[in-house]
C-alpha cells in the first residue's frame, strides 16, 4: 500500500508498510556491520523487522569473487514481521559479485544502488561479466542507481590523515547513510555507535561520522532519487525493547536460568560456527559469578560442564552438528549419571564440515536417536531469536526437575537473525526450583521422587559421599550391577522419566482453524515463513493451520489427536524428513513432507506455492 | 575453636578405614593397583580435608575403578575423560580437593589432549597416572607406553610404536608438579602423594603399575632386591644424586648436559649433580634417563614450581567484575545493550 504525502518538488515521499533491503558486497567490505547497524536504527524508529546474515565460510576470500559475498537481509515493516523477507525491493551491490550473487534476490523492478567504482575491468571479470551490466542495460527491469561511492569517500575524507586504504574501507558508512536518507531513519544511533567504537582512534571516529553523514546528504542534495520512503512504527505490544539475535537471546537466557535457579553458571564450549557467539556474549558475564570455560575440544566441553553439574552448578554446552556428534558419549553419561545438563546445538549445513555458515535443520535425528544404547533426552527447539531466551530457561528448569541433560536445537537462521524482543519483566519470570540432598539418614543416590528424578546430592555435604559412574547403576543404591533384570529395569525407568516430562510440557497450540484441509507442522527457525505464509492463505480464504512444535521429545500429549482433524499434514523442514518419519512412526499417520536442504531458509512463497499445490490436487 | 578448627579436629581423627567404601575390589590378586589405593587411603587422613570435600574422578581401565574403592565423592566417567570432568569440577567449586585416577591408556592415549591441557592450564587437580605400559581391562594390547617391539594380542610381529615418557609430556605441557613413584616403594608411593596433594596447581604422579596378569615384571628391575639399588635414583630436593648398593655412585653432567655415572670416589664434591626441584632444565635431563639402560632411573619430585592457577585467576576476574561493574541483576541483563520504549498508545 502506498499513499503519496506533501513533500517539495522534486523528490516524493511515499509511505511503505514493508521494505526489504539486502545489502552485499565483499567480504571485507562491511556489509555485515552496515546491516547491523541499519538494523540497530531501524529497531530504535519502531518498526518490527527480521534480518538475514548470509556470509561465507571465509573470512576474507580474495576481493572480487563470487563465493566471497556477504550479504545481510532486513525486513521491516509498520506491522508484524515474521521472516527477513522473500525478495528484497532494495539491493546495495558494492561490486559486481555481489550483484551476480544478489540479483535473483531483488524482486523485478527493485531498486539497484550501485557503488560504480567497483565495477572496474578486474572486478567485472573476476564476476564473470564480459560487459558492464550498469551500463549494457542488461539490468533494464529495475530502478538502478549507479553511484560512484568509493570515489565520494574519498572525496568527502581527502583532508584527514588517514592512509587511502583507511579511508576506502570507510565506504560502507557512505552507503549506510544514503540508506538513512532513504528510509528517513535518524542518523544519531549510529553516530553515537562510531563514536564508541573508534573511542581510541579519533581520526577513524571522524572519518566513518563523516562518510555516513557525507552518504546522507548525497540523496539529500543530488536530485538522482525522485522518491524517499517512509515506513511508519509498528504498532507492537507496549513495553521497553531491545534488538537480539538468537544467540544473544540464548547467552541472556542461559545467565537468567542461573538467576532464577539461584545456582552458579557454567558453560564448557569449543568455539564452532555458527554457536560461537553464545561463548563470547557469556564470557563476558562475570559479574554474574558465570563461568565460561573454553575447552580443548568439544568432549571436553561437556565433560567439563558435566563435572560442574555434578559439583552443583547449573551446566551448559554449547555447539553446532559436529560438535555434537562428538558429545554424544557424553551425553549417554549425562543419561546414565542422571545429572542436570543443557546441550545447545546450534544447527548448520551438515554433514561433516558441510556449510559452516549456512543454516539446516538436519540434526533432529543426531538429537532424539543419537548416543549409544537406550539413552532418551530431553529434545527442544527454538522457533525465533527471541524465543531462545525463554526455550533456554524452560530447558533448565526440565533439567534441573527431573535431573537429565536436555537437548535445544536452535539453527544459524535464528542464531544470526535478529528481531525486536520485548524484554520480559523479571519479575515476571518463574524462579527454578533447586533442592540439594543434604539428610545422611535418607540419603540413596538412585532412589526417584514423584518425577521419577535422582537426588542431587553436591561434593561439600558430609556424609552423603557416594560415587556416580557409566556403568549400570543399580536402582535405589547406585551401585555398580550387572544384573540383567535391573539393567531393564533401569532402561525403562530411564524411558519412564523421560516420558514423564509430557506433564511439565504445555498442549500443542494451533494458529488458524481447528480443522480443516491442510495442518502445517514445523519446528525451529522455519516458524517465520509457515506462519506468514499461513496467514496470507487464511486471508486468501483457505482452510490452512500451522502447529509449530517445540517440544520434539517428548512430544506434546494432544499432538496425535491435532494431526487427526486435518485432511493434510504438511511438514515443510531444512532437511530431507526427519520429523515426518518421527511423526509418522509416532502416529501412524501419514503426512506430506517438502523438504529443502539448499543451506538457505524456506521463502514465505515456497511454502504458499507448495500448499496451493496441494489443495489443487497437485 | 572456631569452625574450620573444629572440622580440623574432626579430620584428624580420620583413618585410612573411612576412606575405605563399602564396595569389594575387583582388581586381579597381586595387581599393583592395591598398593596404590592402599597408599592413597593412607595418606589422605593425614591432610586435615575434611572427607566430603574429597572428589576422586576416573575414566576407563583398571585404575578407573578407584573412585569406587575410596569413600568420598567419586565419579567414574568415560574413557579418557576424567582430566576433563575434574577441570569442570575444579573451576565449579576451587574449595574441592580433586583426584585423578588414570591409567596409560586412559590418560596418555585415548585422553591425551585433555592431559596435556590440565596441565598447561594449571587447575589444582592431583592426577596419579597407573602407569603399567600395557591395555589391562581389554586383555593385553600393547599402550602407548609399551616399549618398542612389544609382542601383544594386537602386535603379535611386536609393536612398532614409539613410547611416549609421561614425565617428558608433562614438562613439556607446562605441569607445574612432575614425580614418579612406584607400586612396591609404599613410603617413597605416600610422600609423593602427600606433596602431590600439597601442591597448588596441577600435581601430576606417574606410578609404575605392576601389570601381572599381562605385563608382568615390566619394572622388576626397579623393585627386585638384588638389582634395584643399581637402577633407582631417589630424588630428595637440596641433595646430590647419589645411587648404587653403597651409595658410592653420583650423576653428573658432562659438557653436552648429558648425565653420566660417576664413582664419589674419584669425583669431587660439586662434580656431583644437586637436585633441584625448580630447575627444568635438570627435571628435563633427568626425564630423559628413564629407562636409558647405561643410567638409573629417577623416582621422586623431578619440578615443583608455584604458578597462580586456572581456578585462582578465574575467581579473581569475577571479583574484580562485581568490585568494578557490580553484580549483576536481572534486570540489568536484560536491559543491557540499547533499550527503546513502546507506549500503549
Amino acid at each position: 500500500m502506498e499513499t503519496n504525502t506533501d513533500t517539495p518538488p522534486q523528490v516524493i515521499e511515499k509511505t511503505l508498510e514493508e521494505v526489504t533491503v539486502r545489502f552485499a558486497g565483499d567480504s571485507g567490505d562491511g556489509m555485515q556491520l552496515t546491516g547491523s547497524q541499519f538494523t540497530k536504527t531501524t529497531a530504535l524508529v519502531g518498526n518490527d523487522l527480521e534480518t538475514f546474515p548470509d556470509y561465507p565460510a571465509e573470512i576474507r576470500a580474495p576481493a572480487g569473487t563470487l563465493f566471497g559475498v556477504s550479504g545481510f537481509q532486513i525486513s521491516f515493516a509498520s506491522h508484524d514481521v515474521y521472516t527477513p523477507g522473500d525478495r528484497a525491493d532494495v539491493l546495495v551491490a558494492m561490486n559486481p559479485a555481489a550483484l551476480k550473487v544478489n540479483l535473483n534476490m531483488l524482486r523485478p523492478g527493485g531498486i539497484i544502488i550501485a557503488n560504480s567504482d567497483g565495477f572496474d575491468a578486474k572486478n567485472l571479470r573476476l564476476a564473470g561479466y564480459e560487459t558492464n551490466p550498469l551500463e549494457d542495460g542488461s539490468l533494464k527491469g529495475y530502478e538502478v542507481y549507479s553511484i560512484p561511492i568509493t570515489k565520494l569517500t574519498t572525496t568527502a575524507l581527502e583532508k584527514l590523515p588517514l592512509s587511502m586504504k583507511e579511508i576506502v574501507r570507510s565506504k560502507n558508512f557512505f552507503a549506510l547513510g544514503l540508506m538513512y536518507w532513504l528510509f528517513n531513519r535518524p542518523l544519531e544511533p549510529s553516530l553515537e555507535w562510531i563514536k564508541k567504537k573508534f573511542a581510541k582512534n579519533p581520526d577513524l571516529q571522524e572519518a566513518n561520522s563523516i562518510a555516513l553523514k557525507a552518504g546522507y546528504n548525497y540523496g539529500d542534495i543530488t536530485h538522482i532519487f525522485t522518491t524517499r520512503y517512509r515506513v511508519e512504527p509498528a504498532k507492537l505490544p507496549a513495553g521497553k525493547y531491545r534488538n537480539v539475535t538468537g544467540n544473544e537471546a540464548m547467552a541472556l537466557g542461559i545467565v537468567a536460568s542461573c538467576e532464577l535457579s539461584g545456582l552458579p553458571g557454567f558453560l564448557g564450549s569449543y568455539p564452532i560456527t555458527p554457536a560461537s557467539d553464545i561463548l563470547h556474549e557469556l564470557s563476558r558475564y562475570r559479574r554474574f559469578n558465570f563461568r565460561t570455560f573454553q575447552a580443548e575440544d568439544e568432549i571436553a566441553g561437556i565433560s567439563s560442564a558435566i563435572g560442574a553439574a555434578f559439583a552443583g552448578s547449573l551446566a551448559f554446552t554449547t555447539t553446532s552438528g559436529p560438535g555434537v556428534a562428538l558429545k554424544q558419549e557424553a551425553i549417554g553419561l549425562a543419561v546414565m549419571v542422571e545429572l542436570p545438563l543443557v546441550i545447545i546445538n546450534v544447527q548448520r549445513g551438515g554433514p561433516s564440515t558441510g556449510l559452516p555458515t549456512k543454516t539446516e535443520q538436519a540434526d533432529l535425528f543426531q538429537a532424539i536417536l543419537g548416543r549409544n544404547g537406550e539413552a532418551p533426552v530431553v529434545v527442544m527447539a527454538a522457533k525465533t531469536p527471541g524465543d531462545c531466551f525463554h526455550s533456554v530457561i524452560d530447558a533448565s528448569r526440565i533439567a534441573v526437575k527431573y535431573m537429565t541433560p536436555v537437548l535445544l536445537l536452535s539453527d544459524g537462521y535464528i542464531a544470526n537473525g535478529s528481531e525486536p524482543w520485548l524484554i520480559p519483566d523479571p519479575e515476571s519470570l518463574s524462579k527454578i526450583p533447586v533442592e540439594f540432598a543434604k539428610n545422611p539418614e535418607t540419603f540413596k543416590p538412585y532412589s526417584r521422587n514423584k518425577f521419577n528424578a535422582r537426588p542431587w546430592a553436591i561434593p561439600g555435604t558430609p556424609g552423603l559421599e557416594h560415587r556416580v559412574g557409566g556403568l549400570e547403576k543399580k536402582h535405589i543404591t547406585g551401585n555398580v550391577s550387572y544384573d540383567p533384570v535391573n539393567h531393564e529395569f533401569m532402561c525403562r525407568l530411564r524411558r519412564e522419566k523421560i516420558e514423564g516430562v509430557v506433564e511439565d510440557i504445555p498442549d500443542q497450540e494451533v494458529h488458524g482453524p481447528e480443522s480443516g484441509d491442510v495442518l502445517i507442522v514445523g519446528w525451529g527457525g522455519t516458524f517465520g515463513a509457515l506462519r506468514q505464509a499461513t496467514e496470507y492463505l487464511i486471508e486468501e480464504g483457505k482452510s490452512v493451520a500451522h502447529a509449530h512444535i517445540k517440544y520434539l521429545y517428548p512430544f506434546p500429549r494432544n499432538l496425535g489427536e491435532i494431526l487427526s482433524r486435518y485432511k493434510t499434514i504438511l511438514v515443510p523442514e531444512l532437511n530431507l524428513g526427519q520429523l515426518s518419519v518421527l511423526l509418522q512412526a509416532h502416529y501412524l499417520t501419514p503426512v506430506e513432507s517438502y523438504n529443502k536442504i539448499q543451506g538457505l531458509p524456506f521463502t514465505t512463497t515456497e511454502i504458499r506455492e507448495k500448499v496451493n499445490k496441494l489443495l489443487a490436487g497437485k | 575453636m572456631t569452625e574450620n578448627e573444629i572440622a580440623t579436629a574432626e579430620t584428624k581423627k580420620l583413618t585410612a578405614k573411612d576412606f575405605t567404601s563399602d564396595q569389594d575390589v575387583r582388581w586381579c590378586p597381586g595387581c599393583g593397583d592395591y598398593s596404590i589405593l592402599a597408599q592413597v587411603q593412607r595418606v589422605l587422613p593425614t591432610l586435615g580435608i575434611p572427607r566430603e570435600n574429597v572428589v576422586f574422578v576416573a575414566g576407563i581401565g583398571c585404575s578407573s575403578r578407584f573412585p569406587y574403592y575410596m569413600n568420598t565423592y567419586g565419579f567414574h566417567g568415560i574413557h579418557g575423560r576424567a582430566t576433563a570432568i575434574a577441570s569442570g569440577i575444579k573451576v565449579a567449586r576451587p574449595e574441592l580437593s580433586v583426584w585423578v585416577a588414570t591409567g596409560d591408556g586412559d590418560c596418555l592415549s585415548i585422553g591425551g589432549n585433555h592431559f596435556v591441557h590440565l596441565l598447561r592450564r594449571n587447575i589444582d587437580v592431583n592426577i596419579i597416572l597407573f602407569n603399567n605400559r600395557i591395555y589391562g581391562l581389554t586383555k593385553g594390547q600393547y599402550s602407548p607406553t609399551s616399549e618398542k617391539g612389544k609382542i601383544t594380542r594386537s602386535s603379535p610381529y611386536g609393536s612398532i610404536d614409539n613410547p611416549v615418557d609421561p614425565i617428558q609430556l608433562a614438562l613439556g605441557s607446562s605441569g607445574t608438579f612432575i614425580a614418579r613413584g612406584i607400586d612396591r616403594d609404599p613410603k617413597q608411593l605416600q610422600y609423593v602423594i602427600e606433596r602431590a596433594s600439597g601442591h597448588k596447581g596441577t600435581a601430576f604422579i606417574e606410578v609404575y603399575q605392576n601389570c601381572n596378569v599381562f605385563n608382568d615384571g615390566a619394572y622388576a628391575q626397579y623393585t627386585d632386591k638384588e638389582v634395584k639399588a643399581e637402577h633407582v635414583l631417589t630424588l630428595e630436593h637440596g641433595k646430590p644424586l647419589i645411587f648404587g648398593k653403597n651409595h658410592d655412585k653420583g650423576i653428573r653432567l658432562n659438557k653436552f648436559f648429558r648425565p653420566e655415572i660417576v664413582s664419589l670416589d674419584q669425583a669431587g664434591d660439586e662434580d656431583i649433580v644437586v637436585h633441584d626441584e625448580k630447575n627444568k632444565h635438570l627435571a628435563l635431563v633427568l626425564a630423559e634417563m628413564t629407562d636409558d639402560p647405561s643410567l638409573p632411573t629417577p623416582f621422586g619430585v623431578f619440578y615443583a614450581v608455584d604458578k597462580p592457577t586456572y581456578e585462582e585467576e578465574y575467581v579473581k576476574q569475577i571479583e574484580h567484575a562485581i568490585e568494578t561493574e557490580g553484580r549483576g541483576t536481572l534486570k540489568d541483563l536484560l536491559e543491557s545493550g540499547n533499550t527503546w520504549e513502546i507506549s500503549d498508545n
